[in-house]
């Protein structure tokens, strides 16, 4: 097989034959970073009957996918998958690989970076090449979102980063663009199967995806109880988006865990961030700063959160979100 | 059976600052804790012992305070504790970290190594894995619940959309979520023996077989080339008014971006 050096290899995670959004928006990361180095964005899908994952990755920008399509890649496995990136990897030498920080790319990634013996830098926020050095510059937070710091990976390649799902910006799917796809086939042996897996289980009940929200009604302490929550899923009804909290609601059970926003939660960046009673602790804002408009209403006149929001309310929660629900359906009713 | 437990010391993140004059991370009076995933480690290879019978030692590389850690392990009932602390070891990443650990590992012996998912200081969740691979085992993360079967250990591996059981045989390495159990609290007795009866042994360098190039900051393929706190994001305009003048401003600047017709 040819030996194309340099180029930006992405990791294209599929389940049950569906491509990660996260995935997708590395592509979209993945060619800036390819035009500013003058190289090729590659991409490599691993499973099994995968074919259609990787015209997905096609019409989303790479310029070429390896697949590697077997049998006993059916189920996510954490050995054969490695083994089977770290086979692509070693062939193609890229410069940098991108992998979403989901529970599986942060399952292989690190085992991948051993056995290249490698840096691989996880959660990065924000993806750049060095003028200088032509490296990789990779910004994550650290000390539960407090600090910021920038990772390089000077004598070693490739240079490998985990991104958090939601923080990159995902390319239009354009099904006119060309591209090559390559079978790249892997022998297994027995020893791979490390483990045997008995059950794979879907979890039936609707999850809601507070990372691919549009609009997030988002609730913090300032919500005084659990009975005012009915209040964010009027809105957000009104708004056809989705409810999400802090870490505080999360713990107080008001809401689910897959519902919460920040450094310990999820990564949001809704067309429409609503702070409702959210003080803004900087855990918090970490995860939903890069929202495009930020509106909150707090009690409090110097919290936080009003320093990220392009509209502050200093006010009650509980008594103007029923006065904004009820105007919005007084504007319904009219028209 | 035999299970060491990685452990490591953080700062209680959620007790962080940022001093707001000088932009700069405030450290002073920030609580170390044992890392929330690595005590429900701890307490999973507590719940095997008491069942089955096993032994449970404890590892830890980090600094000497690391001691007070190891300590209120052995006080909740591990058997063995070991820290890992030398001057060669310092600036390594996860590569290096994991490297090191693994060597610790294999001198110390094990069937089951249970780790943290990740530290909430770090937050990568990458040296589990790494050791695993450092050792050549198979490895199982995000394990939410751990049983053991004749030969093997049945476990629950959580994924974002569901969840797998999954069967394997030790020695392995699992990484464990820190909703696996609730763990126990150290009792008096215990407190009492961790610093009367008990030791933590304290392994440098010239205590595990390693690579000299592999280790501490020399060791490792990544480097920290700047740190810094965040600056704000430009502040838009905050009003104090009346609720209904407020719900009114909300509901004009929805109009205003076309959130709503």
């Amino acid at each position: 097989m040819e030996q194309l050096k340099n180029g930006v290899l992405v990791y294209i995670e599929q389940r049950g034959g569906q491509v990660e959004k996260v995935s997708l928006e590395l592509l979209g990361k993945g060619r800036e970073l390819a035009t500013r180095l003058n190289s090729t964005l590659l991409a490599v899908v691993i499973g099994y009957k995968i074919n259609a994952c990787a015209l997905e990755a096609v019409y989303h920008g790479a310029d070429r996918v390896y697949v590697v399509d077997e049998p006993l890649l059916a189920d996510f496995m954490s050995k054969p998958y490695t083994k089977a990136l770290m086979l692509v990897t070693q062939a193609v030498t890229p410069e940098i690989v991108l992998i979403g920080a989901t529970s599986i790319g942060r399952d292989i990634a690190p085992r991948l970076s051993v056995c290249l013996h490698t840096g691989l830098t996880a959660d990065c926020t924000s993806l750049e090449i060095d003028e200088t050095t032509q490296g990789l510059l990779m910004t994550r937070p650290a000390f539960g979102g407090n600090l910021m710091a920038t990772i390089t990976c000077p004598n070693h390649r490739p240079q490998m980063s985990s991104v958090r799902p939601g923080v990159m910006l995902k390319p239009t799917r354009d099904v006119s663009l060309k591209g090559e796809v390559v079978k790249f086939p892997v022998k297994f042996t027995p020893e791979d199967k490390d483990v045997e897996i008995l059950v794979t289980m879907k979890e039936t009940a609707k999850k809601v995806k507070i990372e691919d929200a549009k609009v997030l009604v988002s609730g913090g302490r300032g919500m005084g109880s659990v009975d005012n929550m009915p209040l964010l899923y009027t809105l957000a009804g009104e708004l056809h988006g989705e409810v999400s909290g802090t870490r505080a609601v999360i713990e107080s059970g008001w809401l689910d865990k897959d519902l919460q926003v920040g450094q310990t939660g999820k990564t949001v960046r809704p067309d429409l961030y609503l702070a409702c009673g959210i003080s803004g602790a900087i855990q918090h804002v970490s995860g939903m700063e890069e929202s495009g408009l930020i509106i909150a209403v707090n009690l409090n006149p110097t919290a936080p959160i009003f320093e990220v929001a392009d509209l502050g309310i200093v006010g009650d929660v509980t008594k103007i979100l029923p006065l904004v629900n009820k105007e919005l359906l007084a504007l319904k009713t009219n028209s | 059976m035999k299970i060491v437990v990685c452990i490591k010391q953080v700062p209680d993140t959620t007790e962080v600052r940022i001093d707001p004059k000088t932009g700069t991370l405030v450290r002073e009076g920030v609580p170390s804790i044992i890392n929330p995933d690595d005590l429900g480690g701890l307490e999973a290879a507590l719940r095997l012992k008491d069942s089955l019978g096993a032994e449970v030692a404890v590892l830890s590389m980090g600094p000497p305070q690391a001691d007070v850690a190891l300590r209120e392990a052995l006080a909740m009932g591990a058997d063995r504790a070991i820290l890992l602390s030398d001057r060669a070891f310092s600036g390594a990443d996860t590569w290096a970290t994991s490297y090191t650990l693994a060597a610790a590992l294999t001198k110390i012996g094990y069937d089951l190594i249970i780790a943290g998912r990740q530290a909430i200081d770090g937050d990568t969740a990458q040296v589990g894995p790494q050791i695993a691979e450092h050792l050549h085992i198979p490895a199982v993360t995000y394990v939410k619940d751990i049983e053991k079967v004749f030969d093997a250990l049945v476990v629950k591996r959580m994924f974002e959309d569901g969840y797998q059981k999954i069967k394997v045989k030790t020695p392995c390495l699992l990484t464990v979520l820190k909703e696996i159990n609730q763990p126990r609290y150290m009792r008096v007795s215990g407190i009492f023996d961790a610093y009367k009866e008990k030791t933590v042994e304290l392994w440098t360098v010239k205590d595990i077989d390693v690579d000299l190039n592999l280790i501490g900051l020399k060791g490792s393929p990544t480097r920290v080339n700047k740190s810094f706190t965040k600056g704000a994001k430009t502040a838009g305009k905050v009003f104090t008014v009346t609720p209904q003048e407020s719900a009114h401003l909300i509901v004009e600047k929805l109009k205003e971006k076309f959130l709503i017709g």
